[in-house]
């Protein structure tokens, strides 16, 4: 006998133990299946794209620190990137390095955190993350010794970086080095093969080739479903072309996937971190630029491999002391398109566990 | 019920939008004076007979040593937060290990994070939920006066004391998880010379 | 390398196809008329040798007298790309229409640049503001906005 049901909704509202900040989503259910799901945001609009216009060039650096405020570094060296190009401006090749190194540092600082913040989802509560922030506070210590800041690094120059490295960061780079792939291990020991994981995350929310194409998707996402793209191969930036890295690629494009790439993307980093501690030249750090950049009139848009996908700037100049127009293209409002896609026919739990594992920041969807 | 490929959404109601929008726009019509601190408590210095008694000291101590916060992280300094309660800085050893999602089982309210008027009414909403006796700590630049945001006043809420009233600001962007731990110290040692049982009164009967 | 193909080679493959859609064409970026954008959109991700499936973001940019929408495209299998623009005159009620149906990924931006600029996309299942609350008079970003 077939039963009647009514569409009931459910609003998993701005302020909720799993949402990676203040997200709203509007779940349409029918019983525990969910059939449709709006999400709502701007709960976090601050209004950078209008602040960026009345600022100078090198006054923005601080306001895109606080876009994805995990990967701070990131955000920096891609509006540097953008102005560089604006401009053009020749940087200096150890800046270049030091980029580098600052770069994939924070990519595993960032996605140390999205994996522990997965995991806290799959109900594993507070114990991986507080073992990865063990990591992240070395890692951010490292920064604090380049830049004086935990969170918000502002580093980053159009030109090169703002301040050399101190004698001690080297020596700490090294030990920290030699640390982390143990704890990789170990990590992968605990949590690879784990039943309850594979339990709840294999099969789940799976996205095809095809839908993440359309959906605009990129970074983690992207590549676990089957798409070979990172923008450090098929567009290198900097001097990523020295290095010599792969980029792994997942099969199936579920959960489990997205988690297991983000891990081996974890240690391609290290393997870029090594040779560039190895190659690192000595020299100056910023290029000659006056202090109030003046660009000529054009545009411009430069991308780059952020820990969450393709973060990009683009740029309008009218020879002004302060952009013309700024927008920022944010990896974690474009892959949300595929959520609806993701979560027709699964059940409420696998909602949060699907919407964890695309991994977002409000701050840079609402910018 | 069968599952419809994308397009529009089944349930998006225009009119509970509308309806969210005009309690966004009366509550800023409502906020344009930041409501005045909690600063009572200094002027009692100053009166010759504040009686302290023993049971006074001993709620005191129970309820400054194990804060339990309700959540309310919009933005960057919830980072700093996390970090707080993260194995280098510990916040368990303050007894406030618990950062409980419901607002019925918190006493202090942790704003970390840039408010915007769009989160306003809900804020508001998680304050007056939370049972008495409640506390607010206004966490990082953005909250105190809204921050390296506060000219975009078009969506930004100039500090958190528009809105609901707030005990201790701390100063940052983020503040490190050290002065987060020396706000909460400044804030304990605010709750330990709250006056809980009026002694004038109880002779009185 | 990701290769910036050429406007004027691509504006001279469009206007074979579709006369009089291409308002102008430079080295790097085409600019086409509003009313044959979706043709044109549909030539470019469908074409064999463009295959522009990729569409890397939406924006919109206020000069006063007119309102540019910029698309970026880029394919995955050629690794080539190509900044297509769409000028919209006037600034009440601006119209153009979506590509919502070719690229799902414009979904999300074409409601932000309505919420921000004012710029109405025809087409668009869901029409609304994202990031300001509904009864929010006026448009951010534009240029004259108090």
């Amino acid at each position: 006998m077939a039963v009647k049901t009514e569409p009931f909704v459910l609003n998993m509202g701005p302020v909720h133990p799993s949402t990676h900040g203040v997200f709203r989503m509007r779940a349409t259910l029918d019983g525990e299946v969910v059939v449709d799901i709006e999400p709502v945001f701007g709960y976090l609009h601050r209004g950078i794209e209008k602040l960026a216009e009345q600022r100078t060039y090198t006054g923005v650096i601080p306001l895109t620190d606080r876009l994805d405020y995990i990967s701070s570094m990131s955000n920096n060296l891609a509006y540097c990137l953008a102005v560089e190009k604006l401009a053009g401006i020749k940087v200096p090749e150890r800046a270049e390095y030091i980029r580098v190194i600052m770069a994939e540092l924070q990519r595993i600082a960032a996605l140390l955190i999205a994996v522990g913040a997965f995991l806290n989802d799959c109900g594993a509560y507070f114990t991986p993350f507080l073992y990865m922030f063990r990591e992240r506070e070395r890692i951010v210590d490292l920064f604090e010794m380049a830049s004086g800041q935990r969170l918000t690094y502002n580093y980053m120059r159009a030109g090169g970086v703002s301040q050399d490295l101190p004698e001690e960061f080297m020596p700490a780079l090294r030990k920290f080095m030699d640390m982390m792939p143990r704890y990789m291990d170990e990590y992968d020991r605990l949590l690879m093969q784990n039943e309850i994981l594979i339990a709840r995350a294999k099969g789940v929310g799976i996205l095809t080739a095809e839908q993440a194409i359309n959906c605009s998707a990129s970074g983690p996402v992207l590549r676990a479903s089957g798409v070979k793209w990172d923008v450090r191969k098929a567009d290198p930036y900097s001097i990523y072309d020295h290095f010599d890295f792969d980029v792994p690629i997942q099969q199936t494009g579920d959960c489990y996937d997205r988690y297991r790439q983000r891990v081996e993307e974890m240690r391609q980093s290290l393997r870029i971190i090594q040779q560039a501690m190895e190659q690192l030249p000595s020299g100056p750090v910023k290029a000659e630029v006056p202090h109030l950049i003046r660009p000529p009139a054009g545009e411009a848009y430069a991308r780059l491999e952020a820990p969450k996908g393709e973060l990009g700037f683009y740029l309008v100049s009218d020879n002004a002391i302060a952009p013309y127009r700024c927008h920022i293209r944010p990896p974690s409002l474009i892959n949300l398109t595929a959520l609806r896609d993701m979560v027709r026919g699964w059940k409420v739990a696998d909602l949060i566990i699907i919407f964890g594992s695309i991994d977002i920041t409000v701050g840079e969807i609402d910018r | 019920m069968e599952i419809k490929p994308a397009g529009k959404y089944i349930y998006s109601d225009i009119e509970l939008d509308r309806e969210e929008g005009q309690i966004i726009e009366d509550l800023k019509a409502k906020s344009q004076e930041p409501i005045p601190d909690p600063d009572r408590w200094l002027d009692e210095e100053l009166e010759q007979n504040i009686l302290l008694t023993t049971v006074d000291a001993l709620i005191n101590w129970g309820r400054r040593s194990s804060l339990w916060t309700a959540i309310c992280f919009p933005a960057c300094c919830a980072f700093e937060m996390i970090a707080a309660n993260g194995p280098r800085f510990d916040l368990a050893r303050f007894g406030m290990e618990i950062l409980r999602a419901s607002p019925r089982q918190a006493d202090l309210m942790i704003t970390a994070g840039t408010l915007t008027w769009k989160m306003a009414p809900n804020v508001r909403r998680i304050y007056n939920q939370m049972a008495e006796p409640k506390w607010v700590i206004a966490m990082g630049a953005c909250a105190i006066s809204g921050g390296i945001f506060a000219s975009a006043e078009y969506a930004v809420v100039p500090g958190y004391n528009r809105i609901i009233p707030v005990d201790v600001y701390i100063p940052g962007c983020p503040p490190r998880p050290e002065a987060l731990i020396y706000g909460i110290q400044m804030l304990q040692r605010k709750i330990a010379r709250r006056k809980n049982i009026d002694v004038r009164k109880l002779l009185e009967r | 390398m990701t290769v910036s193909l050429s406007g004027k080679e691509v504006a001279r493959k469009i206007e074979e196809q579709f006369p009089g859609s291409v308002a102008e064409s430079s080295q790097d970026t085409l600019v086409v008329r509003a009313d044959f954008l979706l043709d044109v959109a549909r030539f470019l991700r469908d074409t064999e040798g463009l295959e522009l499936d990729f569409l890397n973001f939406v924006t919109a940019v206020d000069y006063y007298d007119h309102f540019e929408v910029v698309y970026l495209l880029s394919s995955m299998k050629h690794n080539h790309s190509l900044t297509v623009k769409v000028r919209r005159y006037g600034r009440e009620n601006p119209v153009l229409p979506s590509v919502v149906g070719l690229w799902q990924g414009a979904d999300f931006q074409e409601r932000e640049i309505f919420d921000l600029f004012g710029i109405r996309f025809e087409g668009h299942p869901d029409m609304k503001r994202i990031f300001l609350w509904d009864g929010f008079q006026g448009y951010p970003l534009r240029k004259d906005f108090v």
